[in-house]
């Protein structure tokens, strides 16, 4: 195809992949935003000496290299006898690795509201929760989507590191037809390369109309 | 009625409130001036438990604000408070801003809510603004929409807290108008300002703060035309 060795096969093989990258990138991203939510909010709440061991241990997370995490998880839960699946264990990391930068964009992004403007939400009767829940975070979320947006589009790409504890991604398996059709190898990694542009565009141009539509009330 | 006791207050090691002690009675505009960082605004956070005090005590209806179990968010609904930066809420609609608590507090349902807001829009005559942003409005609609968030949810008492202070100078009289029509229909008031014209016309009593203590109250006759006190008659002068 396309004057090409490269087969229907060898597409569909690399499709697989991709619904692989995928699936980690929502499961990551799902784990990670909710976990990254309920820290961030207690991080934006919390005396120091909460803070300062939760912010040692999500600094862990996020200055380790994610092979390192994925390798080390992947023994330790097998020494453990946890049987899970590689897919599963590179879900797990990756959710973590996620939380842990996610919680700096919620703290951020609730720290970006004035505290004035919660003031004046507290003084008409909204509950502590309230407020958050109707006022912080709406306003926030202006703050922290697009960094959660470039958080997204870069776990993606992470998942690619998955291929140490043997998921087959997409990455990983335009690698194997290039170990059976090394001369293709540019063709092939053209092809991975415009499906991961594929993917991250619509979501790069989503965050873009959001950030718009906001910003014309503002 | 309001009662402020012996109330005292630091920031670290600075003492906002010295000993504060005012009796607020229903129906009563109390002005409070002096200069800043005299303790005016301070005390206004405190009435409605927006701050917490080092000792003293603050009752509204006979309920102690700083006690413990005071279920201060109860408590919020019958103080409203209008700020120097109006404070909207800018992801939400004038109507949205002024119903959020009426139906999230008080559990209005929306066309209940909408009701009661738009009557207080109206009134503070920004009933064609409905359904715009606070960041299309300005700085005096702003304020008046305030106002009106504030007076939604029906308070016994309004606090205001140099209202006027951030508005250009020809945004200040829309302003005033709102609050003097408020007075006139006998809403229980706690006004911190520097506009001394409107604090002798409207105000039944006038304090003057100075260094965290109410150095003279009295009158709006007496603070203006015969103050006891050479420090109350000499921030007059410079501020008239």
């Amino acid at each position: 195809m396309f004057g090409t060795s490269i087969t229907w096969g060898d597409i569909t093989f690399m499709m697989t992949g991709a619904g692989l990258t995928l699936a980690i990138t929502f499961w990551a991203m799902l784990g990670g935003t909710l976990a990254g939510m309920v820290f961030g909010l207690i991080r934006a709440q919390s005396p120091w000496y909460v803070n300062y061991p939760m912010g040692a241990l999500l600094d862990v997370l996020r200055s380790v290299p994610l092979l390192i995490q994925f390798i080390l998880f992947n023994s330790f839960q097998s020494i453990a006898g946890l049987n899970m699946n590689p897919f599963v264990v590179g879900c797990v990391v990756l959710a973590a690795y996620t939380s842990a930068y996610c919680t700096e964009i919620v703290r951020g992004g609730i720290g970006a509201v004035p505290v004035t403007t919660r003031k004046a939400a507290r003084s008409l009767g909204m509950s502590y929760w309230q407020d958050m829940r109707y006022i912080v975070l709406p306003l926030g979320t202006r703050v922290m989507l697009p960094s959660w947006i470039g958080l997204t589009l870069g776990v993606m790409k992470d998942t690619a590191l998955v291929y140490a504890i043997g998921v087959i991604e997409l990455l990983r398996s335009s690698q194997i037809i290039i170990t059976r059709k090394p001369h293709e190898a540019l063709v092939i990694l053209a092809i991975a390369g415009l499906i991961y542009f594929l993917v991250s565009f619509p979501v790069s141009r989503l965050g873009a109309h959001l950030e718009k539509k906001w910003r014309e009330n503002d | 009625m309001i009662e402020i006791e012996n109330v005292k207050k630091s920031f670290g090691n600075l003492e906002v409130l010295k000993g504060i002690s005012m009796t607020v009675e229903k129906g009563e505009v109390v002005s409070v001036i002096g200069g800043s960082g005299s303790g005016k605004s301070t005390m206004l956070m405190c009435i409605n438990g927006l701050e917490p005090i080092d000792s003293g005590r603050i009752l509204v209806d006979g309920t102690e604000v700083h006690a413990k179990g005071t279920d201060l968010n109860k408590l919020r609904r019958n103080i409203g408070i209008v700020f120097q930066q109006w404070n909207a809420f800018p992801h939400l609609t004038v109507l949205e801003n002024t119903t959020i608590a009426l139906r999230k507090v008080l559990g209005k349902s929306r066309s209940e809510a909408d009701e009661i807001a738009i009557k207080q829009l109206k009134h503070v005559g920004l009933g064609d603004k409905l359904k715009v942003y606070p960041s299309r409005l300005s700085g005096g609609q702003q304020q008046r929409m305030a106002i009106a968030r504030a007076l939604a949810m029906s308070p016994k008492y309004m606090l205001f807290d140099e209202v006027t202070s951030a508005l250009d100078p020809q945004l200040v009289g829309e302003v005033l108008d709102t609050m003097r029509l408020l007075a006139s229909e006998g809403m229980t008031m706690i006004v911190v300002t520097h506009e001394m014209a409107f604090a002798r016309e409207v105000s039944n009593r006038v304090a003057f703060f100075r260094d965290g203590l109410i150095h003279e109250i009295g009158s709006p006759k007496q603070i203006f035309e015969s103050p006891e006190r050479p420090e109350t008659a000499a921030f007059l002068k410079s501020v008239l």
